[in-house]
């Protein structure tokens, strides 16, 4: 089995897809020739073709738009926005089309669509390259929310999510593209969307966190000698309700920790379904652990505000006091 | 040092039937008797339904509506040129446009009568539900029409718009795409002056939104949307070519919206009674009739047949509108994923008894 970054176990997956489904396309910016400006397309055009896989011009409403009238007309479309930071022009399309039109039509008409994007901060980049806007997309009914943390997942969730028969938000994690090579096997597979994962068992609290935040969340856990269950989303909509309530129903005590600001980030959500389905299983207030509600800073600022080690440690602390 | 001029550009305009009823021999298109008579009979049908609709949202049998009464040479004309497996992208003024597709009557004043169900496209149609975001579904199209290409199908892709929508990056991306990928689409833009109250001269500072096709390098002409004849004309070419693989055009259609541009409009406060009557001379039906009367193929009789079979057409759709079941209250949840999660499960036992 070959070992994999993030990065290329997403190329693996729209691979084994093009050669399976011919109705499957990749389109974007610089997705062609280039591979991609991570290299997450790297050589498919070469062997797909340049009709199969498409250098677009620099539209990303047009690049969704018109994945979207692809997809109503019998396509797969995997569109390619750059960063999650250019997703707000074709929001438009996302919220007013693309997730209703299948409720809109009377299921007459649905769009099987994915838009991949890199997303979250840490990397030094410029401003608008590194947010995390996921929630925007969870409150968008209709859509599907895709963030895995590895590549193993990364992989079968692509590969779910070209498969779904609804439009897809695929969100992945660019601090950690390159950061954690594994094992992830060449032909295809699939990791079922909805189904978080528990990483590790345990008994004192959970912890709960997805994307690049979860290499965090188990370093510094590791420094902790609390026994910790913790619990990757792998995906916020559908959001696995059951898992959470069954680990709370264990330990009694939750963080929840993501980089995207803390006012209706998606650990609101989390808290607000824990509080519907076990609240009286608590042992203690639930804590979060979140990027501030500003701007996400430059380069010389970010480590403020990404959750640090010593910000998760400081809430288990809190929880376990208590 | 080199200075000169490395392009020109030219616009065409084209009327083939003037406001008299006379038309240019050598431009009127191939149209039989029969034809003439079925777009004649399909702009009635338009009319019919749209004055029509506009009493039943003031007699409260409906909700909000928009007319498109004026524009039903520029909607059905391009429509008609549509093979029935083509595509079609319809605004929310295209009503006209969708009767000449056949949509069905009752299910227009359904959705205007607030019923999801009246967006539900036959099954052997290809009528995408109305856009109501202004021009969002411009860059639709040109994506649909892709696929076709892609799939080596023969089908073309038709959207409609009006003068407001070539203000939005939509209308832009789209055209963009649809010439960077040679894709068998037709841009139709209904210019019929105002954008709720906003004239078309402030919408942009170009003489013609025609012209603005040709920074995407696709074909473009404008036409005299109240001319049904020229419409057509214009259509049939830009579907014969995007059939052959020769790319998209876009058509302005030069025409006017003689009524309010909703049921809650009124555009008494943004126009004057003047330019509303000088447009009423140039009515498309009033001309169509002239025209057919010359050539005989209308007379008192036969115009009375058409009034009175539409109206009975009509309000028989307006009869299958109100007698439809009302829907039920799981369909608000039942479409919003292939599969119903656990979360609209629940979330519906919570709403369904109100």
């Amino acid at each position: 089995m070959a070992k994999m970054t993030i990065v290329q176990a997403v190329t693996s997956a729209m691979r084994n897809e093009l050669q399976r489904d011919k109705s499957v396309m990749v389109l974007g910016e610089d997705v062609g020739i280039n591979g991609g400006v991570f290299r997450a397309t790297e050589g498919l055009q070469k062997e797909f073709g340049a009709d199969r896989v498409v250098d677009t011009p620099l539209s990303e409403l047009g690049i969704v738009g018109s994945a979207f009238g692809l997809a109503v007309n019998g396509m797969k479309p995997i569109a390619e926005i750059q960063f999650s930071g250019f997703m707000y022009g074709p929001f438009d399309q996302l919220y007013s089309h693309i997730a209703r039109i299948r409720t809109r039509s009377r299921g007459r008409f649905s769009a099987p669509l994915v838009v991949r994007t890199p997303f979250g901060t840490g990397i030094r980049a410029l401003d608008l390259h590194c947010e995390s806007n996921e929630s925007i997309f969870a409150h968008t009914t209709g859509l599907k929310m895709i963030i895995p943390s590895n590549p193993y997942d990364a992989k079968g969730l692509l590969i779910s999510a070209i498969r779904d028969p609804d439009p897809v938000i695929f969100y992945e994690p660019m601090r950690v593209y390159r950061a954690i090579k594994e094992e992830v096997p060449e032909k295809e597979y699939t990791v079922p969307i909805g189904k978080a994962e528990i990483k590790q068992e345990g008994s004192d609290l959970t912890v709960i966190s997805y994307g690049a935040m979860m290499k965090d969340v188990k370093a510094a856990l590791e420094k902790s000698d609390y026994s910790a269950e913790i619990i990757d989303l792998r995906s916020i909509v559908p959001l696995d309700t059951e898992t959470i309530i069954n680990s709370i129903k264990k330990t009694g005590r939750c963080i929840i920790v993501h980089e995207a600001p803390k006012t209706c980030g998606f650990a609101a959500e989390i808290i607000a379904r824990i509080n519907e389905k076990c609240f009286f299983n608590l042992e203690a207030p639930i804590e979060r652990v979140t990027g501030p509600d500003t701007m996400i800073p430059f380069a010389k600022l970010e480590n403020y505000y990404l959750p640090s080690e010593k910000r998760i440690l400081k809430a288990v602390d809190k929880v376990m006091s208590q | 040092m080199v200075k000169k001029v490395i392009k020109n550009f030219e616009i065409e305009y084209l009327q083939v039937l003037d406001e008299s009823g006379k038309i240019d021999e050598k431009l009127m298109p191939k149209l039989t008797d029969k034809q003439i008579k079925e777009l004649y009979e399909l702009m009635i049908l338009a009319r019919t339904f749209d004055d029509k609709g506009f009493n039943l949202q003031r007699q409260g049998r409906m909700g909000s509506f928009l007319q498109f009464k004026g524009q039903e040479a520029s909607q059905v004309g391009t429509a008609y040129a549509l093979e029935d497996k083509d595509w079609m992208f319809p605004m929310y003024r295209s009503g006209a446009a969708l009767i000449a597709r056949k949509y069905p009557i009752h299910m227009i004043y359904l959705y205007y009568g607030g019923d999801e169900r009246g967006l539900k496209c036959p099954n052997d149609q290809n009528n995408f539900p109305i856009s109501i975001p202004v021009g969002t579904q411009i860059s639709h199209a040109p994506g649909c029409a892709w696929a076709s290409k892609l799939k080596k199908e023969k089908d073309v892709t038709m959207v409609y718009f009006g003068d407001g929508a070539s203000s939005k990056a939509d209308f832009h991306e789209g055209m963009n795409f649809a010439g960077v990928f040679q894709l068998p689409c037709i841009f139709v833009c209904e210019n019929n002056q105002y954008a709720i109250s906003v004239p078309r001269k402030k919408q942009t500072h170009a003489e013609t939104i025609a012209q603005k096709a040709i920074a995407y390098g696709i074909r473009s002409i404008q036409v005299d949307g109240n001319d049904v004849f020229a419409v057509y004309k214009a259509t049939k070419e830009a579907v014969d070519n995007a059939r052959a693989g020769k790319g998209p055009t876009l058509i302005e259609t030069f025409t006017y919206r003689q009524a309010d541009h909703s049921t809650s409009d009124d555009a008494k406060r943004y126009r004057t009674d003047k330019e509303m009557q000088e447009w009423l001379k140039k009515d498309p039906i009033l001309r169509l009739e002239k025209y057919m009367k010359a050539k005989k193929l209308l007379d008192d009789k036969y115009k009375k047949e058409v009034a009175n079979k539409t109206k009975e057409q009509v309000e028989k759709e307006v009869e299958k509108y109100e007698n439809f079941p009302a829907p039920s209250p799981e369909d608000i949840v039942k479409y919003t994923f292939a599969e119903m999660n656990q979360d609209l499960k629940e979330q519906f036992e919570e709403i369904k008894n109100g």
